[in-house]
């Protein structure tokens, strides 16, 4: 046994040595140096800038809350959309916090569309809390209210949902989908009214 | 539950059978210690690597000294990582400023990822800097998953050898899966992430101006590299605080089934593996068969409760399949699949979270974990895990019919069982144990987000997790507490050594019998009867003693659901 002990003791510190050095520093600036060679844009972040500055990713959701833009879903991370602290809520299914919470979300957002079952993930929030995705349908269900504050044609709006869906891989892997930063930077560059 | 569902179900099913024979042959030369077509690349690294550290690759070593060794090996990991973690302040590649992570912090961290755990009591991108997550976790990642696979590869050899006193080298063994398998397929994998959306760089964060003129700072880091070995090596430990739900870490539908593929596909090959190694593969399909049986179930079981969503919420007016903790992304199915996933092996990254689980699709993932992780289970661990169970299938066969029991050409006799017992004991003791220290004290009741059973169930799942060495959480539970991250850390390390301790002693004392020829009176071990029986030992000794608990937790939130009653 001792000498068992004895015996492992060189090749344990030296091993953990090597590794360490292979593993912990070479393996992730390798391809730190690699993933920035090939694929700069994503290695980053996927970032998306206009006039210099980043207004976003189209990756990771950012919050939208205003009645002008297709709104995003309700989010723990942080104080909403916290990009230093994603979070699910994590409440369960019997939880009074939760109940309230989806009450409230359901009753701000049938006022948009009143008379309408509210699409589910419009008032739940995600695991991430930084979904860039809602459905086609949580979509669909904020047209007319965007529609009407901004003045446009409901219909026009349901032609940019429509074309902002994106659809499963080979139809079946994923959900439908729409990204909310997308279909916002589209709905700036159409016939947008000043903020009042 | 919609048939586009199933198809992804199917697919992933198909996909992993196919890659079963490749996998297991691959493993099987480094089981072997063959050469590979990667020697000519990395063989010089692997014989610098033992001139250096005084090793000889073909020493072959008695259980005792292989556990030692690995012991020791590990324990110095476990060192190096803590050092790092509470030096972290003074340390480079610090773009956001952190400092030591604090001591029972940084104990719980370092065991857990030794552990091959990952369970976090923290967040990680407000906690770590690149430079830990680099030096400190991910070497983790791969270290304690070749540890696993170099368990099973001993565990392997005591069946396959006759009369021998050793059981293999625990360097060479651990040496050569690293190189040849883990790494190897990281490269390509991290890569394809890195392609897919997945951060890549040494920058710490960026500032976005969003559209609605708010300021939004994106934590960014290394991610690409540390995901791709917490999933191959069924580790689990995200590097944001969301885990594989993060945008970052999971940006799209492919990378999430690349992901639970991933998961999968060492265990799926480590079975075919031990067929070979035993002179008969369908001895591997058997097992394999078993395992997919159970892992069916479970998926079908957490499928069906997810899309049927919550009654409560349904009766608030929201309507459709339970979407709360999950992303739009992945949606309902490729949550569900992907959290009996990450249960059944002992992996622990999660895209959805548990907590927000209907009760009864939320029980699925726990019952995985108590089984031990045998249903294919963590890379290594859960092919031992699953035989120590087979161990005792041929004996309880054996007491059937009345005859010494006998498994591949090994007789099974009471040292055998008594060691299997022993090890399989050690979950059941931990995990109830514990969970009833902390229901009935204060620091321990301190934890819980949620009142009534569901606040049971996170107690019940955070020593379920760390005892079966998982990782995953329902993560409402406060655990980044002196109680909790001691208690927690001693149960991560006694779940994982406990076990593979009485394992390798079995592996000795199996390597040192003679072989025994199948005979006519021989219970076979390979057709439909033999892997019912399998099922039924899982499922019996592994998880019957968790049911008292489980109708405390999930069982009572399920009916409170049904009720409409809130807590």
């Amino acid at each position: 046994m001792n000498n068992d002990i004895l015996s492992s003791l060189r090749p344990a510190l030296v091993m953990t040595l090597l590794f360490a050095i292979l593993l912990g520093l070479a393996y992730p600036l390798a391809l730190t140096g690699i993933g920035q060679l090939l694929f700069p844009s994503q290695a980053n972040g996927s970032l998306v800038t206009a006039n210099g500055k980043v207004i976003g990713s189209t990756v990771v959701g950012q919050a939208f809350t205003s009645e002008r833009y297709f709104q995003t879903r309700p989010s723990a991370a942080g104080k909403g959309y916290d990009g230093l602290a994603s979070s699910g809520s994590n409440l369960g299914p019997t939880s009074q916090a939760l109940a309230d919470r989806v009450s409230a979300d359901i009753q701000r957002q049938e006022t948009a569309a009143p008379g309408r079952p509210v699409p589910s993930d419009l008032v739940t929030t995600s695991a991430s809390g930084l979904d860039p995705h809602i459905t086609p349908e949580a979509a669909l269900y904020q047209v007319e209210r965007v529609a009407r504050v901004r003045g446009i044609e409901p219909e026009a709006l349901r032609r940019l949902v429509g074309e902002a869906v994106e659809r499963p891989l080979l139809g079946f892997i994923g959900e439908p989908r729409v990204n909310v930063f997308e279909l916002n930077r589209r709905l700036d560059t159409i016939g947008a009214k000043p903020n009042p | 539950m919609t048939l586009q569902g199933w198809l992804l179900i199917a697919a992933f099913v198909a996909v992993l059978l196919a890659l079963t024979k490749p996998m297991g042959l691959w493993l099987h030369a480094l089981y072997e210690g063959h050469r590979t077509p990667l020697h000519s690349v990395l063989g010089p690294v692997e014989r610098g690597f033992y001139r250096l550290s005084g090793i000889d690759p073909d020493e072959d070593q008695s259980w005792r000294r292989y556990a030692v060794h690995m012991l020791v090996f590990n324990a110095a990991l476990l060192a190096l990582t803590y050092l790092v973690l509470r030096a972290q302040g003074l340390l480079p590649l610090n773009p956001l400023g952190y400092g030591a992570v604090s001591e029972p912090l940084a104990f719980n961290t370092a065991v857990s990822f030794t552990t091959n755990t990952n369970w976090q009591s923290y967040g990680g991108e407000s906690t770590m800097s690149n430079l830990s997550q680099m030096l400190g976790l991910t070497i983790h990642n791969f270290l304690s998953a070749a540890t696993g696979i170099a368990l099973a590869f001993a565990f392997f050899r005591g069946f396959a050898r006759r009369s021998a006193t050793g059981i293999g080298n625990f360097w060479a063994d651990m040496t050569r899966v690293t190189l040849y398998l883990l790494l190897p397929i990281c490269v390509v994998y991290a890569l394809f992430l890195i392609a897919s959306g997945v951060p890549q760089t040494l920058a710490g964060s960026v500032d976005v101006s969003t559209l609605e003129g708010i300021r939004q700072t994106l934590a960014l880091g290394p991610v690409a590299s540390q995901e791709a070995i917490k999933m191959l090596g069924t580790n689990g430990g995200g590097f944001f605080n969301a885990n594989s739900a993060h945008p970052f870490e999971n940006p799209n539908a492919l990378t999430n089934l690349v992901q639970m593929l991933s998961i999968f596909v060492i265990g799926f090959g480590l079975t075919w593996t031990f067929g070979k190694a035993v002179g008969n593969t369908r001895q591997g399909w058997a097992i394999l068969a078993a395992m997919l049986t159970i892992f069916l179930v479970g998926t079908a079981v957490t499928y069906s409760q997810e899309a049927a969503g919550n009654p409560i919420l349904h009766s608030l007016g929201a309507a459709g399949g339970n979407m709360e903790g999950k992303d739009v992304r992945f949606g309902v199915v490729g949550s569900a699949l992907f959290s009996v996933v990450t249960t059944a092996a002992s992996c622990g990254a999660v895209n959805a979270m548990h907590d927000s689980f209907t009760a009864l699709g939320g029980l699925i993932p726990l019952f995985n974990i108590q089984l031990g992780e045998v249903v294919i289970g963590g890379v290594g661990a859960g092919i031992y895990g699953f035989l120590l169970f087979a161990i005792l299938a041929v004996f309880v066969a054996g007491l059937m019919v009345g005859r010494t029991p006998e498994y591949v050409g090994k007789k099974i006799e009471g040292r055998e069982v008594k060691l299997a017992v022993l090890a399989i004991a050690v979950l059941p003791l931990m995990i109830l144990g514990f969970t009833a220290i902390a229901s009935v004290t204060e620091a321990g009741l301190a934890g819980p987000l949620n009142k009534g059973p569901h606040g049971f169930s996170e107690i019940l799942y955070a020593f379920t997790s760390a005892v079966g060495n998982n990782g995953s959480a329902f993560a409402g539970l406060s655990a980044n507490t002196p109680f909790y991250n001691g208690l927690l850390g001693v149960a991560m390390w006694v779940g994982r050594f406990f076990i593979i301790i009485p394992m390798l002693a079995v592996a000795g004392s199996l390597a040192a019998k003679k072989h025994t020829p199948a005979t006519a009176g021989s219970f076979p071990t390979t057709g439909p009867l033999w892997t019912g029986l399998l099922i039924g030992i899982v499922l019996i000794v592994g998880g019957l003693t968790f049911l008292p608990g489980l109708a405390l937790g999930p069982i009572a939130d399920h009916f409170a659901m049904i009720r409409g009653q809130l807590f």
